[in-house]
């Protein structure tokens, strides 16, 4: 894919705002802007371009450090196409004064959705049954080995934001007992708040993590969270991988610490830790959570959203907090 | 219940097996082989045999039964009973118990789990991860959202009415079908399998088997549902004309298929092997601890209440 700028010196002439990108655009991103922005990928910026910029486009999960951001005096805003934004500097950001935006609700359903699909496919072992029927196995071997209910489990879910919240409902509606971890408790929410994750853990068959990642969450499922969970529980994440001590969970796994696990996200991107591919308990899936046309067209229309407003000066529609 | 001759047709779950043997007088079927073992056996047990427990593939037929002439009852390890002979159990005033209810929940949460999976390639996703793929092809493989489809439900009774409850808290519009509509508010009834399919995103099969509903996903069907439609059976596999299914995925005139159940199991039709659209599971729709073991308290249950000349607790007959 070719990448959606144009050069110096045409934008020398033009009038239309300029928008360093920190990678190229996904394609349709690209076909819908173009026309309306200059983009300039930040890479290439000469310093004519890195001195005028106001705004930093961070397609996908692009990695921003304060280098980048210490290059461009002129940026005030860094605008996220994910809901996670634990890729850009935020103690950059915050000692810049700088806004950033996300895509807000764009990603919630998608998400919710598929944490609930893991959360079946790993306690009714789908993904291991498949393999199961597709090597042609029932035929040679016989009934597949019983799996666990879903119904009835109580589901632990930490970080009760949109994300979270609609997976609550959703498993609520399997008849799921729900509870939740957050910074602070919820007094609107009808389910039990836990004050720790070790806590919740303790209390819950199924942890589904939907939290974003920042220091204060990084590795916070450990050992011990993983042992109050126990030998029967199952931990799904579609957060980010840093929110889990990854080593720590394969040796859980290894050990029969905890049950089984549902992995859609993973601390080091495209690698997944090798030792999970042989093991029949847990469904792995390549970070796609969030990836349907619906999802996609969603945040195009809020990306496209903050930048309409951030040149005329509007509020932007999803600021992130700092 | 010690004096009750109780004849187990198959091995289908060690808890009732071993609960049989303590509490009854068990004889296990398929120790005597057909043939000169069975004959012999028959003629050693058959005076006392009052009990048999099956299950969906293992039931009480017309040869059996008019080999068992003390037989009082039959309890079957199974929602489904299309393999007892009912007609024969009703002439001869034989006792008919099925386990109702216990394996609502698991079936109704596969069905969904299928739906997702399907949508969202679940499974595909742990292949293409576990092949190492990710890394070597990267990402960015748009799938299908689930959230809001139009989900048709063939029977709308205890299972199809799980379906609906979970599949209403994704904000999925719920339509049915079955042969007369119910007074249900935020459900839509269709008048028949094709209207109803070609009004859903998704056609979930939960229906029992007999002679109306065998084959009721057809050809015409599956082309109402369409090229973007799924079929999820949960049912049983003769619901579906399993070679036009294999057809309508072939050439692209339906979406794709989320299958538990198949025309003749354990034997799979190989084309769907190699589909990336389907997905195939052995028939676990009740395949759960819990849900086994509930089912087989349920079997006991019966067959207590019936020596004992109480009410039975699930009786179909």
């Amino acid at each position: 894919m070719p990448p959606p700028a144009t050069n110096a010196a045409d934008s020398v002439a033009d009038d239309k705002p300029l928008v360093l990108l920190a990678q190229p655009l996904f394609p349709h991103f690209a076909a819908a802007l173009e026309g309306r922005y200059r983009f300039v990928l930040a890479a290439d910026a000469d310093a004519a371009a890195a001195a005028e910029a106001r705004v930093l486009l961070v397609p996908g999960l692009k990695v921003v450090t304060a280098e980048l951001i210490d290059r461009l005096p002129a940026l005030e805003l860094v605008v996220a196409t994910s809901v996670g934004v634990d890729h850009v500097d935020l103690d950059a950001c915050r000692r810049r004064g700088l806004a950033v935006t996300n895509a807000g609700g764009a990603f919630s359903v998608d998400s919710a959705d598929y944490a609930v699909g893991l959360v079946v496919a790993v306690l009714r072992r789908v993904a291991a049954a498949e393999a199961y029927l597709r090597r042609g196995r029932w035929a040679t071997d016989g009934k597949f080995p019983l799996a666990t209910k879903v119904s009835g489990k109580r589901v632990g879910i930490v970080g009760l934001g949109r994300i979270g919240s609609l997976v609550a409902r959703r498993l609520a509606a399997f008849g799921c007992p729900v509870a939740y971890h957050s910074r602070l408790p919820r007094p609107s929410s009808p389910y039990a708040f836990f004050p720790t994750v070790v806590a919740l853990a303790a209390e819950s068959d199924v942890l589904v993590l939907s939290c974003a990642l920042t220091e204060e969450t990084r590795h916070m499922v450990n050992r011990e969270v993983m042992e109050a969970l126990g030998g029967g529980g199952v931990l799904v994440n579609v957060g980010r991988g840093g929110l889990v001590d990854e080593p720590e969970l394969v040796r859980c796994l290894r050990e029969g610490i905890i049950a089984g696990a549902g992995l859609d996200v993973y601390d080091k991107e495209p690698d997944v830790p090798p030792e999970l591919f042989a093991m029949e308990n847990v469904v792995l899936s390549d970070h796609r959570a969030v990836l349907t046309p619906e999802s996609m067209a969603a945040a195009l229309d809020i990306v496209s959203g903050n930048l309409e407003a951030f040149f005329a000066g509007r509020p932007l529609l999803s600021p992130v907090t700092l | 219940m010690e004096s009750l001759g109780v004849l187990l047709l198959h091995p289908m779950n060690a808890y009732l097996e071993q609960e049989l043997d303590r509490r009854c007088r068990l004889h296990r079927f398929w120790e005597a082989p057909p043939g000169p073992p069975r004959d012999e056996f028959l003629r050693a047990h058959a005076g006392s045999i009052r009990a048999v427990v099956g299950n969906a593939s293992y039931g009480a037929d017309a040869a059996l039964i008019d080999a068992l002439p003390a037989l009082e009852i039959v309890a079957s390890f199974s929602v489904g009973i299309d393999r007892v002979d009912l007609a024969k159990c009703r002439e001869r005033g034989i006792r008919v118990t099925n386990t109702p209810d216990v394996l609502t929940d698991d079936v109704a949460d596969l069905a969904v789990g299928l739906a997702i999976a399907v949508l969202r390639r679940i499974p595909q996703a742990d292949r293409f991860v576990r092949a190492g793929l990710w890394k070597a092809k990267g990402d960015y493989a748009l799938t299908t959202r689930f959230s809001g489809k139009r989900v048709g439900i063939i029977g709308l009774g205890r299972i199809g009415l799980a379906v609906a409850k979970r599949v209403e808290a994704f904000d999925c519009p719920v339509n049915y079908y079955q042969r007369t509509k119910q007074d249900y508010p935020n459900y839509t009834y269709y008048p028949s399998v094709v209207e109803l399919a070609a009004n859903s995103d998704l056609l979930v099969v939960a229906c029992p088997l007999n002679a109306q509903t065998r084959h009721i996903v057809n050809r015409e069907v599956m082309d109402a549902l369409g090229p973007k439609g799924v079929l999820i059976n949960i049912g049983r596999g003769p619901h579906v004309d399993e070679p036009e299914l294999v057809a309508a995925l072939v050439e692209g005139r339906l979406g794709g298929a989320g299958l538990d159940v198949f025309e003749d199991e354990p034997n799979v039709p190989e084309a769907l092997f190699t589909m990336d659209n389907v997905v195939v599971v052995p028939h676990i729709g009740s395949g759960t601890n819990e849900t086994r073991k509930g089912m087989a308290d349920l079997v006991l249950g019966n067959l207590e209440a019936h020596v004992l000349k109480k009410p039975l607790l699930t009786p179909v007959l």
